[in-house]
């Protein structure tokens, strides 16, 4: 998948990659995030 | 999912439409992968939040796999995930991502 052009939806862990770290990585691909959240599964 | 994460999913959906969104995971616990994936295309599975019974269809990927990765800075991948990814199984992500999508 082309990331470039897309809108990102980063849906990162606490525990793992967090959304924000997601987020400065495609970032560099050339998508444009929408939206950033980090979950806690436990 | 968080209810209220599924709220602010649904209304990023309202406001851009589907055609160009894609979900990028960064949770290295399967059951916690799957039970995401499944929110964002079939609907929440436990039915109490929003997206119960709404089947978005997003296309969902993760950041640990090649095809993202090699897209991504080499130098912004390393130091925001390269310790994480060392960490975790990420072989069992990535097969566990490849079954979601009914690739293998």
């Amino acid at each position: 998948m082309d990331l470039k052009g897309k809108k990102v939806i980063a849906l990162g862990e606490r525990d793992s990659v967090s959304g924000e770290a997601i987020a400065d990585c495609v970032r560099t691909a050339g998508a444009d995030v929408v939206m950033i959240e980090t979950e806690c599964f436990v | 999912m968080d209810p209220e994460n599924q709220g602010r999913i649904k209304s990023t959906v309202e406001r851009y439409g589907t055609d160009d969104l894609v979900v990028v995971l960064g949770a290295a616990d399967l059951e916690g992968l799957e039970m995401v994936a499944e929110t964002v295309t079939e609907g929440d599975p436990s039915y109490v939040g929003p997206l119960a019974g709404v089947q978005l269809g997003l296309p969902v990927v993760h950041i640990f796999e090649d095809d993202l990765r090699e897209q991504v800075d080499p130098a912004i991948y390393d130091e925001r995930i390269g310790f994480v990814e060392l960490a975790v199984d990420s072989d069992a992500v990535k097969a566990t991502m490849k079954k979601l999508r009914g690739e293998e």
